[in-house]
């Protein structure tokens, strides 16, 4: 049984390709559980990436381009050929403002009834109550509001290696420079690990935009995200992050969406 | 020492080979159309070195990109740059192309670290000269062993037979040589 420092001072051969048969295997065997192997060998093949770029030479002939663009017109689509960035959708707009106006309803509901009970004895707590009961129906219709923006924008998320099941959609209006985000199908993120939500600018960084967990059934929503002001969109994108967010991405993108239109 | 900040890989770059690959995903033709432009001068001439061959390193050139086109994902454009995640993708199908061999190399497992930002010809220019510098300063038998490992696909022991050097010490120089370009790029 090879230790770790035997893998380790193979790592080279392995990059240039030179194992083959069990040893390939046992190699790959011991990449799979070996975290330092791995990383080492992603930083040597960096490193091959270097030694490659200082060739030299002429460019490709022209032929071979148009040669190049015919094969790929020729092949058959491999995947469904709508655009990872999908126009804004009406439909989806109003799957959810029924619900944002029964959850108004129902605030309204529980208000009234909870006044009624305090009515006589509990006149201040009652006052109290319902500046609480405004302000969560004024946010409600502040959402509204965003939802029915006519120049809200949808931007949908998608996996960027499949499965697809996980999926996000971000919706904000630059004129009200405010967002909303929801996302379905998530696998629950490992102890002390987040979803970090990224507004991905014309220029510049990603910026940070919200850490979030999402619930039993894999369903995450956040809700009145202020966006940057002076900030041009360009697309969204999460990746898994400590619990209390990071500054920059330091994970793999799991879902990213484009903007199309407004933004 | 000399300004890194000049070649590090940016937010910026990754961002934009983000946008790239998704739009290569989502089926246009003209995102490849584009990727072809910037990249095809590096793989053809990584292709042709190994090679030495215009008509075979053409073939490997199609071959490459039409791999990426049928399976963007493959590139994690979140790790890696790709022009240098593309060289190593291209110097390994030379090589199976060489000795007559079915693709051993599968480019999704061809995860590559970050590197230096190597998005546009400038950049690419800075980062071979510091490539070439690197290499030009390393012993003469290192970058031999290094550029017959690499470019000639010969393994560590064929290295070995024809030095006429043990193989722990070609091993060694290998393993030394790739260091120093790291270092090089480090700081």
């Amino acid at each position: 049984m090879k230790t770790h420092e035997q893998f380790a001072d193979d790592l080279a051969l392995y990059a240039l390709g030179e194992m083959a048969g069990s040893d390939r295997q046992e190699f790959e065997e011991h990449l799979h559980t070996c975290a330092a192997c791995r990383r080492e060998l992603q930083a040597l093949r960096g490193d091959l990436g270097l030694l490659g770029l200082s060739s030299s030479g002429p460019q490709p002939p022209a032929r071979s381009k148009e040669r190049l663009m015919r094969a790929i017109a020729a092949e058959p689509p491999r995947w469904p050929a709508t655009a990872a960035v999908e126009q804004p959708r009406r439909s989806l707009l109003w799957t959810w403002i029924p619900a944002f106006a029964a959850l108004a309803l129902l605030f309204v509901t529980i208000g009234i009834w909870r006044s009624n009970q305090h009515a006589n004895d509990q006149l201040a707590e009652l006052t109290n109550r319902n500046q609480d009961q405004r302000i969560q129906l004024d946010r409600l219709n502040e959402e509204l509001r965003l939802l029915q923006s006519p120049d809200a924008v949808h931007v949908s998320l998608n996996p960027m290696k499949s499965p697809r099941q996980p999926s996000g959609t971000a919706i904000f209006s630059p004129s009200q420079k405010r967002m909303i985000f929801m996302a379905s199908n998530l696998p629950p993120v490992p102890e002390g690990k987040a979803y970090e939500l990224w507004i991905i600018p014309m220029k510049g960084a990603p910026m940070p935009a919200g850490v979030f967990k999402p619930d039993e059934h894999g369903n995450a929503m956040m809700m009145d995200h202020p966006m940057p002001e002076g900030v041009i969109t360009k697309a969204f994108a999460i990746t898994v992050e400590k619990a209390e967010g990071s500054d920059k991405p330091t994970s793999a993108i799991m879902l990213m969406g484009e903007v199309t239109a407004g933004g | 020492m000399e300004p890194v900040e000049k070649t590090s890989r940016s937010q910026g770059e990754a961002a934009d080979e983000m946008r790239l690959i998704a739009r290569i995903r989502s089926g246009e033709q003209q995102a490849m159309s584009e990727l072809y432009d910037r990249y095809s001068k590096v793989v053809y001439a990584v292709a042709l070195r190994v090679l030495q061959d215009a008509a075979a390193a053409e073939d490997v050139l199609q071959d490459v990109f039409l791999q990426l086109w049928r399976n963007p994902d493959a590139f994690d454009a979140s790790r890696g740059s790709l022009a240098a995640w593309l060289a190593v993708i291209t110097r390994h199908r030379s090589i199976d192309q060489l000795r007559k061999r079915r693709p051993e190399t599968d480019i999704e497992e061809c995860v590559i670290a970050s590197g230096p930002d190597l998005r546009d010809e400038t950049e690419r220019t800075l980062v071979v000269e510091k490539v070439r510098g690197a290499l030009a300063e390393m012993n003469p038998d290192q970058r031999t062993a290094l550029e017959m490992a690499f470019f000639q696909g010969l393994t560590h022991a064929e290295i070995a037979e024809k030095t006429g050097e043990p193989l722990g010490t070609i091993k060694t120089r290998i393993r030394s040589g790739l260091q120093q370009l790291r270092t090089r790029f480090a700081g």
